[in-house]
């Protein structure tokens, strides 16, 4: 992979709002309908996780909380007996497939070995362990799934592939399969290209059968995601696998995914918005020598259909204030679909993970002779508030903490959260996140006087 | 280690950081880790706060695991100071801040030398205390802080007010139903001729803690928060306070009762004249309070002897209890309340009360009791709510942790006289509903079940789906589910498909974009 230059990168003080990274544990338990995810710390984590995430927790959720007393603290108590004990309760009460420990700053801080008692305790359970190290000293937000996912990778079966040895060097990964030929609904060919393509990213199911869906027109077919939806139908990984990322903040599991199980990774530009969604397309078919096939009508068909969204957006201003990492990909759409993007904060920039992203970011500046946004890694939110007065964006893209204030200061809002937990993935899901963009926008209406500025503050530029 | 999945009070530094935000122009910093900044995530959203919420993060990274935070703190206490000029910075411990052991109180030392603020490090220990705790400690500390300072400078004004005033202590962000019970909380001593003084933390300026000592006396209308302060100001001040909760008729009139005497020890003292409040209790009871009266209506007749159960924290769960047994003659099969650092008040207050004392921070032996009584109606937290849900009792939620919905823009006090309306509607509602759902049962439910069941998408006769198919609405929220099968089904029949697959839907679903 190489990685690109881009000019306007800079890094701030990283005094910015985000979720702790163990929020991922709200959306990947309802994932893995069999798992059970335990995070070990402190009061201050699992009262984020009931005030934060939401109503979740009242639908008998398959996560908790090892709270960590003063006791754990100061090593009076031994560890591994008290997760054997609660996990022992866990297993009697819930009998998960896995148990998935979600470790945090305080057993970092503590120095809890938690990768040395998992083993110990998966034998004497009989429940696989699998342990995430998602903290807030390390990661923000969305990275708390790369954490889990990079975990995950070790769990996954070998896989025995077809090709013997001495067809290594080929590493051929085309074997002709017939399908049945009935069913003509997409043009689709008769034949399905047996790759062994491992999609990684945790997606709602919808989304993932769409994605396969996708892949399979093109006869790609997917055999298998990680996270899958059982956690005994992880996919098999191993050399001549082919693996590709869905989402942008997954960097540590294509890490993992290339170097521990030796994948090879296709570093693709993001699904997320018709232009994305046919460059990764794109990108996994050039990857098994194929042609795809219908992608610029079916791509451009899409965007006619979003053509009374664009309409809105067309010549607006964003902000990114950042907390997600979804931030370039969703730039890079909305630039296409003719915005301004002022600025793109992000938490953290693998300039090699995200590299063909970037470039399309940048060829999509281009083509569409919008100028290329400043990214700003860690941004300093009290800083970018000051340069939000200055721009007056039309539209900024932020944490919840944010969102009433700048509202009230006369700047419209959109959750960044919503886009993590919304389906925006793929063709199909295009309109959804535009209707999640332009529903800020679509409401305006200063029907009621004096409704603007409200802020009690004065507001001091 | 403790096996959690809900918990009904927060951690200390939530406390702290409550009081805090609730002071005018006071600025809280966080040692801690990134994504711990949390509280402003809530009182953005739950209090729909306007204003930023000043709660910055001193972020821990790696680098402060490995080196300690040397100048961080202390920069970002300057940067606050530069940027913001408030009054106060309290710089707020966290649990990781109590595990790493760094010194807040030298870093407080070194940031006052340079900053025009004042900077206080809130003196909570993360694991001994919970949420309200640290926060009544929070109130005092800063209270303490600024009383002694002005004493020491010889600007504290001693001097009692000329009209009779009092001080509410105790009102802050984030607390239940707060903002409205604090309008009823200055209306009513309005009403007796008394002058609010001050309120405090709420919107309260530090600039003018200095007069707090001039006011006749204290109110602390929640046990959890506001009694620290009132029994220093008593020890150092000789200010006297009253910590009865105005909340209920019986307990309102108490309240002003206790007014009565304490204004009259000074005015009979100043001009021999004397407030007399009795007539007043008896109008408001009689005209303003609907809830005397709606006790002997024939509707509360109905519910006497019903049985509820009742959790919540210790103000709010004791006073309920009170209510619905005295005034309305409800039986309360079970009392209880999280807060165990006040266990002995509490079982005090309820004493005779209710067949049972539930003392407990666990929701699920919540549950487990509940489940067991069977009561006609629930009054507890939001998890009560859910929890009777589950197991179809009605509920009314009288006390924090509660969702957004419990903020409501009405107003809704539960304190005063206003505030015995309001409770005896949640209470008569919540029974009532009750009620109409076992005549519905009895008769078996509303004739429209037939009429609902039909389904709304379009004649299946030709249409099969496969039952992977099938499966794919049913991802769907409910409320679009049938549009969408609807649309898959018409798409279907336009495209001369008698078998809906998977794939089907897929492509209805993007034909449906215009």
């Amino acid at each position: 992979m190489k990685t690109l230059e881009i000019p306007t990168f800079e890094c701030e003080t990283g005094n910015y709002h985000t979720f702790c990274p163990i929020s991922c544990v709200a959306w990947l338990y309802q994932k893995i309908e069999d798992s059970f995810f335990l995070v070990v710390g402190t009061k201050t984590r699992g009262y984020f996780l009931q005030s934060a995430p939401g109503v979740t927790i009242f639908a008998e959720p398959r996560y908790a909380m090892a709270e960590s007393e003063e006791g754990d603290i100061s090593a009076q108590l031994n560890d591994q007996k008290e997760l054997e004990r609660i996990c022992l309760r866990v297993k009697n009460d819930r009998n998960p497939s896995v148990i998935i420990w979600i470790g945090t700053c305080t057993t970092e801080i503590i120095k809890m070995d938690l990768e040395g008692i998992a083993p110990k305790l998966e034998k004497q359970l009989g429940i696989p362990i699998v342990v995430a190290r998602a903290n807030g000293l390390d990661y923000a937000f969305t990275q708390g799934e790369d954490t889990a996912l990079a975990a995950m990778t070790h769990r996954c079966p070998e896989s025995n592939h077809r090709i013997t040895d001495q067809e290594e060097v080929n590493t051929a990964k085309v074997i002709l399969v017939d399908t049945a030929p009935n069913n003509n609904l997409f043009g689709q060919k008769n034949k399905l290209t047996k790759c062994n393509l491992v999609l990684f990213g945790s997606l709602p199911s919808s989304v993932a059968s769409q994605l396969n869906l996708e892949s399979r027109r093109q006869s790609v077919s997917v055999s298998g995601w990680l996270p899958s939806q059982k956690y005994a139908d992880l996919p098999a990984l191993g050399k001549g696998v082919y693996v590709c990322g869905v989402n942008p903040f997954l960097s540590r599991t294509a890490t993992t995914l290339m170097r521990r199980r030796r994948c090879q990774l296709i570093g693709a530009p993001f699904p997320i918005g018709p232009d994305g969604t046919r460059a990764w397309i794109e990108k996994i078919c050039s990857a098994f020598d194929l042609k795809p096939e219908g992608l610029e009508e079916r791509e451009s068909r899409i965007w006619k259909s979003l053509s009374d969204y664009l309409e809105i957006l067309t010549g607006k201003s964003i902000f990114f204030m950042g907390d997600n990492l979804l931030e370039i990909s969703l730039a890079r759409f909305l630039i296409r679909c003719g915005m301004v993007v002022y600025e793109v904060g992000i938490p953290y920039m693998d300039r090699r993970y995200q590299a063909a992203e970037l470039l399309l970011l940048q060829r999509t500046c281009e083509k569409m002779k919008k100028p290329m946004p400043r990214i700003v890694e860690k941004p300093d939110n009290y800083s970018q508030v000051q340069r939000m007065h200055e721009l007056q964006p039309d539209l900024a893209i932020t944490g919840m903490a944010h969102a009433n204030p700048l509202e009230a200061r006369n700047i419209d809002t959109k959750w960044s959260v919503e886009f993590t937990f919304a389906q925006i993935h793929g063709f199909v899901n295009a309109r959804d996140a535009l209707e999640l963009v332009t529903r800020p926008l679509r409401r305006k209406g200063d029907s009621i006087p004096g409704c603007r500025n409200l802020s009690k503050q004065t507001v001091n530029v | 280690m403790k096996l959690a999945y809900w918990m009904y009070a927060g951690p200390a530094h939530i406390g702290t950081l409550r009081v805090a935000s609730s002071f005018r122009n006071v600025h809280a910093i966080m040692h801690a880790p990134l994504g711990d900044d949390y509280f402003n995530v809530m009182r953005s959203t739950s209090e729909r706060e306007r204003d930023f919420t000043p709660v910055t993060a001193s972020v821990v990274d790696r680098h402060v695991l490995a080196r300690g935070s040397q100048e961080k703190v202390v920069n970002n206490i300057s940067r606050k100071d530069e940027e913001q000029k408030p009054d106060l910075i309290v710089l707020t411990p966290t649990c990781t801040s109590s595990i790493l052991q760094e010194d807040l109180q030298n870093f407080v030392d070194r940031a006052s030398l340079s900053s025009e603020s004042d900077v206080i490090p809130a003196d909570v220990n993360y694991y001994r205390v919970n949420e309200l705790q640290a926060a009544d400690r929070t109130l005092e500390q800063i209270t303490r802080f600024y009383l002694d300072r002005s004493r020491k400078q010889n600007i504290l004004d001693r001097s009692v007010t000329n009209k009779p005033s009092a001080n509410i202590i105790g009102i802050f962000t984030l607390g239940f139903h707060n903002q409205h019970d604090c309008r009823e909380l200055k209306r009513l001593p309005g009403e007796l001729g008394i002058a609010v003084n001050q309120v405090i933390p709420e919107g309260g300026s530090l600039k003018y803690l200095k007069d707090l000592s001039r006011a006749w006396f204290n109110t602390v209308p929640y046990r959890e928060v506001g009694l620290m302060t009132a029994t220093f100001s008593e020890e150092e001040y000789g200010m006297p306070y009253i910590s009865t909760t105005p909340m209920g008729i019986s307990n309102t009139a108490d309240f002003i009762a206790q007014i009565g005497k304490l204004v009259n020890v000074w005015t009979s003292a100043i001009s021999e004249k004397k407030f007399n409040y009795e007539l007043y209790v008896d109008n408001q009871t009689k005209f303003v309070s609907q809830a005397a009266w709606f006790s002997k209506s024939i509707d509360c007749q109905n519910l006497a002897g019903k049985e509820a159960a009742i959790f919540g924290d210790a103000t709010h769960a004791a006073s309920i209890t009170k209510i619905l047994v005295k005034e309305m003659g409800i039986r309360v099969s079970c009392s209880g309340t999280y807060c165990k650092h006040d266990a002995e008040w509490f079982n005090e207050q309820v004493q005779g009360l209710c067949n049972e004392v539930l003392i407990t921070e666990d929701h699920t032996e919540v549950g487990d009791t509940i489940a067991r009584i069977e009561p006609s109606a629930i009054f507890g937290t939001q998890m009560e709510r859910h929890i009777g849900k589950r197991i179809d009792i009605p509920c009314g939620v009288i006390s924090s942790p509660v969702h957004i919905q419990n903020f409501p823009l009405g107003y809704r006090p539960f304190l005063g006289h206003e505030g015995t309306n309001q409770i005896a509607d949640l209470i008569y509602n919540s029974f009532n509903l009750g009620m109409e759902d076992h005549p519905l049962d009895v008769f078996g439910g509303h004739d429209t079940k037939e009429i609902s069941a039909k389904s709304l998408s379009t004649n299946r006769k030709n249409i099969n789906w496969t039952p992977e198919a099938e499966s794919e609405p049913k991802k769907i929220p409910g409320f679009v589910r049938g549009k969408i099968k609807k649309n898959t089904e018409s798409s279907a029949i336009q495209n001369n498909i008698s078998e809906i697959t998977i794939d089907v839907t897929f492509v209805a679903k993007e034909k449906l974009s215009p």
